[in-house]
């Protein structure tokens, strides 16, 4: 036994770079994950608790029949079945999908634009950056309010400015066709701030030794864009995509205090169906497959864009 | 945009671009302000106004009349105040450890927690609830704070800007001897301030805003947020006045102003002695 080890040991020492014998650099090894342990301890055994547990739970709680009104039976892959079949649950999801495709590059190009724009030097460049933070600030329930009475038919200042102009907006938000490119507009509006604050910090943590040597190699504004900016970027601009992506696919807030999912559900996006099945008619089966079968989109998804960066991020290690 | 820029058109051009843009993120801003001051009678009239007529205190003076405002005050500081400062102790340790420290599963681990973003937290709010429930926390502080103090989020934005900081920062002080935490203590955490001011400020807003945990997690008005305390004044149909409504979003964001105001500055300074420019 102890010569198939040290055989195996041979034959693997060769494979290891530089000059540490095999013995000493599994010793590093174990000690570099007891270093990482005792760092990460505190934050994985609350997240465990809080987090991981309650998600096994929700993943359980999907393959039963819970709900408000009787012992939960297990039902194998009925609710997720449901989900399938259900036009009005697969409606959602499409709804759900054409918020995302509008939202998310959205808030992206707008908090870039901002972020390089507030980057720049000028005037009073400490107010105009706390302007652009302060929706970030706000709650969504005060942004809602806010825009809703500016575009308020009968009181609000944006319509009776456009109507000066001839255009005539009517109730947004009780249009079929209007009130979804309201809900994201507004949602864009509320977040791009937070967005610009990661691009911003990004941004200034680019050396600027490396644009001044752009800048001697003779590259114009475009090119430095392309060459310094935004390769610095990257970490920041990974960020933003996958957490815009995540935050439009569980969009909730916006919706439920804008428009209730309404109207004629044209903006019943998969968080407003669960909470309404999971809270209002106390269906937690199906709400939790919901909740399931969303992750699993959202992780394909994100998976995809997680490879894209992390191809980038190899090119240029 | 050389070009661009160079010519007086192009300087105009972006000039009127950039105050268009500083119109449109301010002008709901400046509605709520302004509107908290009408009366009825002046937000009903048509056609509308920016600016009130005859500024009034009436709807300041409606919510402070209803609500427990001061208490309500101190325990949004306390919940969001103290889920800020744990979840940027908790964060920054699990973040200097995924990106730092080449341990076995690492790569694992960042994706395990990535995967626990995608489950929308509306649907682990009733595991979450009875796991506080069954720990006796309902109504508690601590039973608001716990559940938050280590957040995912956080943990993934401090691992990026640590990844990010130049690798010959720590070397120099291992060459001399310093254990893991001194590096992470005086020389990872120092170089990241900004994000560090980032993380503090988007927890501190974000739970001070929360309306539906403070909602489900308390259950009397002592124990309430300032946030969650308002929604009991304009109460499930939301058909308090709009002035009241807006009275109400002006005290409770007010402070969340002054503190970002405070921490820009800050910001800005973090950025500059890091010496990272």
């Amino acid at each position: 036994m102890t010569a198939t080890e040290q055989g195996a040991r041979a034959y693997r020492a060769p494979r290891r770079l530089g000059g540490n014998g095999p013995r000493r650099a599994g010793g590093a090894e174990a000690g570099k994950g007891r270093r990482a342990a005792s760092f990460l301890a505190p934050a994985i055994v609350l997240l465990a608790v809080f987090q991981f547990w309650p998600i096994i739970q929700t993943l359980l709680v999907s393959f039963t029949d819970s709900s408000g009104f009787n012992e939960a039976n297990w039902v194998g892959l009925d609710n997720y079945l449901k989900i399938a079949t259900d036009p009005e649950v697969r409606q959602s999801f499409l709804t759900t999908g054409i918020y995302a495709l509008l939202f998310t590059p959205s808030v992206v190009v707008v908090a870039l634009l901002g972020a390089l724009l507030l980057n720049r030097k000028m005037p009073m460049r400490g107010l105009a950056r706390t302007v652009f933070f302060m929706p970030f600030v706000m709650s969504f329930a005060v942004a809602a309010l806010a825009w809703q009475f500016l575009l308020d038919p009968n009181v609000g200042l944006v319509s009776h400015w456009l109507g000066n102009v001839g255009v005539h907006l009517g109730d947004l938000l009780e249009s079929p066709t209007w009130a979804m490119p309201t809900v994201v507009f507004v949602a864009v509006w509320k977040m791009s701030g937070f967005y610009l604050i990661i691009f911003l910090a990004g941004l200034q943590a680019i050396p600027r030794h490396l644009y001044e040597a752009a800048q001697v190699d003779g590259a114009g504004v475009l090119r430095r864009f392309t060459s310094v900016t935004l390769p610095g970027l990257m970490n920041s601009l990974e960020f933003v995509m996958i957490f815009a992506l995540i935050a439009a696919l569980q969009a909730f807030d916006q919706i439920y205090i804008l428009t209730k999912g309404g109207p004629y559900r044209s903006t019943e996006t998969v968080v407003m169906t669960l909470f309404t099945e999971g809270f209002g008619n106390l269906e937690r089966g199906i709400a939790s497959a919901l909740a399931m079968t969303l992750m699993l989109i959202t992780l394909v998804f994100s998976a995809i864009q997680y490879r894209w960066f992390g191809r980038r991020e190899g090119d240029q290690g | 945009m050389t070009a661009v820029t160079r010519t007086w058109t192009g300087r105009i051009l972006l000039l009127v671009l950039t105050l268009a843009a500083i119109a449109f993120m301010v002008l709901p801003t400046l509605i709520v302000l302004l509107t908290a001051f009408k009366s009825q009678a002046n937000i009903d009239r048509w056609p509308p106004t920016l600016l009130p007529g005859a500024p009034t205190l009436d709807n300041f003076a409606t919510i402070l009349d209803t609500l427990p405002f001061a208490r309500m005050f101190l325990n949004s500081l306390v919940f969001a105040g103290g889920v800020t400062v744990l979840t940027l102790i908790f964060d920054s340790l699990a973040a200097y450890a995924l990106a730092r420290i080449d341990f076995r599963g690492r790569r694992t681990l960042l994706l395990v927690l990535i995967a626990t973003l995608m489950v929308p937290f509306q649907a682990t709010l009733i595991p979450v609830y009875q796991i506080v429930a069954d720990l006796g926390w309902v109504n508690t502080f601590q039973g608001m704070i716990v559940p938050r103090a280590a957040s995912v989020f956080g943990i993934y934005l401090l691992r990026q800007f640590f990844v990010a900081l130049p690798r010959d920062l720590d070397s120099a002080a291992r060459l001399d001897g310093a254990g893991e935490f001194r590096v992470f203590w005086s020389i990872v955490l120092p170089n990241a301030l900004p994000a560090l001011i980032t993380l503090g400020l988007f927890s501190f807003v974000n739970n001070w805003n929360d309306l539906l945990w403070p909602l489900i997690f308390t259950t009397t008005p002592e124990m309430a947020t300032a946030v969650s305390g308002l929604s009991l004044l304009t109460g499930q149909s939301g058909t308090a006045p709009y002035g009241v409504m807006m009275a109400g979003a002006l005290i409770t964001t007010a402070p969340l102003v002054i503190v970002f105001l405070f921490f820009q500055r800050r910001f800005v300074e973090g950025v500059a002695t890091t010496g990272m420019k």
